[in-house]
């Protein structure tokens, strides 16, 4: 158990998501919200706000961070952070490989 | 990095840190944590916390809005109730703070320095804060306990988030309550219930509601306003036992051995200090801890103690106000910032509001001596009830039930023992005086504004001249208003005329999204002269450092849309999500679904579709909406298209910041008064302005008669037909978080005329009106008669082509349903929420 294993999702095509907007995927059993801004990068959170549970996916997002569409909480799309008096929410790494969505959890 | 908590336990301590222990994290005890960590306390002290309760600390004086808050649940509220948590429990972390929640201290080894908590932890200190606060007080009488421990089911104390929640449980299948006791707790309670549809029996012992803080005449006007509520007096009886059968809660009886039948009790029967602690520690206890000045124990000059459990010069005070000035003196002395700093007792002045009546109290009730003024004024039929008292010309008491407009003044008159007026009934009333907003300026700077969070308007003028520009930053610096929320008006008035005194403006206040330093004019300016059409270009173009603004999207995909009825190019990601699925998002995920149904009117055809779509797809909750729909709620987002497809009906837009819908009477066609044919100039109106996306939504109405049954006068365009064929147009009515009666805009003499002005003014609300900016504050803003001169009148000669923009968006209508059932973009209705069972909401 103290072993650091990662897990590791290759969801397709990166494609499947709008530029601008963000979608939820499995990765192991672990729901995530991959984001695609504008100005570029892909960024992966944990896809349940942790304040109401809302779906973060279906944030609106800029090039620094989600707003959950339920109270409009603001998680950093790069650590998951919350500015606006919540708890933050993890932050996995997202990347394109070969064309592939590609998002690594860590479990500790 | 930040991936998952691993913060430690304990904050990495200097050695030379002196050890500071808190018992009890509620408002005493936060608020003595607050005022130290603002003395520099986080850096002398290594802080820790034990709180009885398993949460961070909340604002008590909130329990009576959890209770009837959630008796309206709305389907699209917005900032719900992490409102009552004082500090997150992150704030515990941040300042370094350790906090153990759910660890009750049961001794003080005094000579040890140490505390014992129930979990058989020993935790060592230099200081000691006792903030252990209070709790109900159950008198002892037959069927109250289960057990030792266990209040009968069915019966509440009315103190901790957990009473409340227990009581929101209960309250969904039992009908009848009894209040045992009509105090100021009491009353919050058994309005909290009625507000849930419970019959509500007050029991209390004496004929006086109340009567810690009112006398007799008053307490009378209180007692019937709430009798007009509804609610059930039984005053100058006792209750001698709680019935019980199978284990619960039956009813009560009387000492007069008469019964009431009811399924809940409530007990709101006083406080009492929890002294256990301090008594088996060998503290010295009365009614309460006995302190001196300095908040301290008399027994051990480690020891500090603070709020409801504090006995201070024989008193003990169990309301917030003296709690902060207690902190406040504790946190002095006890970081050695002010080491001199002495409590002197509290003048108690209380501002509240009772079950929605406003009450305010401060000093003595009636007059003690022969030679007391007594001024008293009383109009029963309106429920206002004043009085105040007056020694040697200074005001030393005062009531006011149902009108507090005065509070502001005759607190400041009390609280510094100032000049009255000659005329006495001027301290009540504004014989021909200046307006409120006058009054703020010239309140002297001691007043104070927020009594929960003792604010006074000094401290607001001051922040103001730290640099803070709008309302909200003083508030969120100086807490003021974040307490029961009843005096925010008053700070608005304060900050705004310290504002506008020092000539300062926050611009961002003007701008019309807070990512483009514009105004809504200059933007859509440079939005037309550089042709963008697009959210994305506008942020490349206008925004600094063209950044992007997640906060800002939403306003100007609707700006664009109204501005670019056909060159706009829709990205979807500029859109809230209740926009890209055409549904209005609930707080488990799924989405309400709201066909059109112009003017409210349907058929049995429709009706059976919605029967035959709510089965098949197994629709959680089928309601009826107050806008005459029917609305079909918790829908996931991957049956979107096909309970559309399957309802075969148009959207009815419930979800955007649009045209929403025409409420309309049954008008010429049934009704024996109608005037006007409302329903079919309802369904005209509707069916021309459907779904025209705008700064806010916009509710109509249309009534036959000024009977007004379709409640024309309260929406944001509301029509009345009146004798002799004509229809009164009122614009900037509200009945929602705002009450405001519209004013009229016009009144004209045909259907086509109706239609026309209706459009028009829409047309010109949606190019001038800020985002989010109803029409009750927009109307009020431009100005009637401004509004009147352009839109009746045609002053600027405008008109004709606000009617053209507005035939323009109306031939550019697409119904979103029938458009989205082909995907727009990759996933638009994928689930959001992988693994989690939906609909979450209950069946019914």
């Amino acid at each position: 158990m103290s072993s650091v294993d990662v897990v590791e999702g290759r969801l397709g095509p990166v494609d499947q998501i709008p530029v601008g907007e963000g979608r939820a995927f499995l990765v192991g059993d672990e729901p995530v919200a991959v984001f695609r801004p504008r100005s570029g990068g892909l960024h992966a959170l944990r896809a349940i706000c942790p304040h109401r549970g809302g779906p973060l996916a279906d944030g609106l997002v800029d090039g620094e961070v989600v707003m959950c569409p339920l109270h409009n909480h603001q998680f950093s799309l790069v650590d998951g952070s919350c500015a606006t008096g919540t708890d933050d929410v993890a932050a996995y790494s997202a990347a394109e490989e070969d064309g592939e969505l590609v998002v690594r959890l860590r479990h500790t | 990095m930040t991936q998952t908590a691993e913060r430690p336990d304990t904050p990495p301590s200097a050695p030379a840190r002196s050890r500071l222990v808190v018992v009890g994290n509620g408002m005493s005890g936060a608020r003595a944590l607050e005022e130290i960590l603002a003395r520099g306390g986080g850096d002398t002290f290594a802080i820790t916390v034990f709180g009885e309760e398993p949460y961070g600390n909340y604002n008590r004086i909130l329990l009576s809005e959890v209770l009837a808050n959630a008796a309206g649940e709305a389907v699209d509220n917005e900032d719900a109730d992490d409102e009552i948590y004082l500090n997150p429990l992150d704030w515990y972390d941040e300042n370094g703070i350790t906090l153990h929640a759910g660890v009750r201290i049961v001794r003080i080894d005094r000579p040890s320095k140490v505390v014992y908590g129930d979990d058989g932890s020993v935790t060592p200190y230099d200081t000691l804060v006792l903030a252990t606060g209070s709790r109900s007080f159950f008198p002892p009488m037959e069927g109250m306990w289960a057990s030792t421990t266990r209040l009968t089911p069915g019966v509440f104390g009315f103190r901790s988030l957990d009473d409340a929640t227990g009581m929101l449980e209960h309250v969904r299948e039992h009908r009848t309550a009894v209040v045992i006791g009509g105090g100021l707790l009491g009353l919050e309670a058994a309005a909290g219930l009625q507000a849930h549809g419970v019959a509500v029996h007050v029991v209390h012992p004496t004929e006086v509601l109340m009567n810690q803080q009112l006398e007799a005449e008053a307490s009378k006007v209180l007692r019937s306003k709430l009798q007009d509520m509804g609610m059930h007096m039984h005053l100058g009886v006792k209750t001698s036992e709680i019935l019980v059968e199978d284990g619960r809660v039956a009813g009560v009886r009387f000492t007069d051995g008469s019964d009431l039948a009811c399924d809940m009790v409530v007990v709101t029967a006083g406080i009492r200090p929890n002294i256990g602690l301090a008594m088996v520690s060998g503290l010295e206890t009365q009614r309460a801890i006995v302190v001196d000045d300095t908040m301290r124990s008399v027994d051990d000059d480690d020891i500090y103690v603070v709020g409801e459990c504090a006995q201070h010069r024989g008193e003990v005070y169990g309301v917030v106000g003296p709690l902060w000035e207690q902190a406040a003196v504790l946190a002095d002395v006890v970081t050695g910032t002010n080491p001199d700093a002495r409590y002197h007792g509290s003048r108690l002045a209380t501002k509240l509001k009772v079950a929605g009546v406003d009450v305010a109290q401060m000093g003595v009730k009636i007059p003690e001596r022969s030679s007391d003024e007594f001024v008293q004024f009383s109009e029963t039929g309106r429920g206002v009830y004043q009085t105040v008292v007056i020694r040697d010309g200074t005001l030393i008491g005062a009531t006011l039930v149902g009108d507090v407009s005065k509070v502001a003044a005759l607190t400041q008159a009390f609280d510094s023992r100032s000049a009255l007026p000659e005329e006495r009934v001027k301290l009540l009333f504004d014989l021909g005086s200046a307006d409120d907003g006058a009054a703020a300026a010239d309140l002297p700077d001691d007043t104070q504004i927020c009594n929960c969070n003792g604010v006074s308007k000094g401290d607001l003028v001051g922040c103001v001249e730290d640099g803070a520009e709008s309302v909200s930053a003083c508030m969120a610096a100086t807490r003021a208003g974040k307490g029961c929320g009843s005096c925010k008006g008053l700070v608005k008035e304060v900050v705004e005329a310290a504002l506008g005194g020092a000539g300062r403006e926050d611009p961002a206040d003007s701008y019309y999204v807070p990512g483009i330093p514009m105004d809504k004019p200059t933007l859509m300016r440079e939005i037309r002269s550089r042709g963008l059409t697009s959210v994305s270009a506008v942020f490349e173009a206008l925004a600094p450092e063209g950044r992007d603004h997640v906060g800002s999207k939403m306003g100007l995909t609707a700006l664009l849309r109204m501005m670019w009825p056909h060159e706009f190019v829709d990205e979807r990601d500029g859109r809230f999500i209740n926009d890209r699925v055409h549904a209005n998002i609930q707080r488990d995920g799924t989405f309400s679904v709201v066909p059109r149904m112009s003017g409210g009117v349907t058929s049995p055809d429709q009706l059976r579709r919605i029967a035959d779509v709510a089965e098949k797809h197994e629709i959680p909750m089928v309601k009826l909406t107050g806008g005459q729909r029917i609305d079909l709620l918790g829908v996931p987002k991957e049956k979107l298209q096909e309970v559309w497809a399957d309802l075969d009906m148009p959207s009815g837009w419930a979800y955007g910041k649009s045209f929403r819908t025409v409420k309309t009477c049954v008008g010429t066609d049934f009704c024996r008064f109608g005037l006007g044919d409302s329903t079919q100039l309802g369904i005209d109106i509707e069916e021309t302005y459907k779904g025209i996306e705008g700064p806010a939504k916009m509710k109509l109405a249309v009534s036959g008669c000024p009977r007004n049954c379709a409640e024309s006068m309260v929406k944001d365009v509301g029509l009345v037909a009146v004798e002799g064929g004509s229809w009164q147009i009122y614009v900037g009515g509200a009945a929602g978080a705002t009450i405001r009666k519209g004013d009229i805009l016009a009144t004209v003499d045909s259907h086509e005329e109706a239609l026309r002005i209706t459009g028009r003014f829409l047309q010109y609300y949606r190019e001038n009106a800020n985002w989010l900016e109803r029409t009750y504050d927009f109307v009020p803003r431009m100005g009637l008669e401004y509004l009147q001169a352009v839109i009746v009148d045609d002053s600027e000669g405008i008109a004709a082509d606000l009617d053209a923009r507005m035939q323009e968006a109306v031939d550019a209508y697409v119904d979103p349903w029938a458009s989205d059932q082909t995907e727009r973009t990759p996933g638009q209705f994928h689930d959001a929420l992988p693994l989690v069972p939906l609909p979450q909401v209950p069946v019914r």
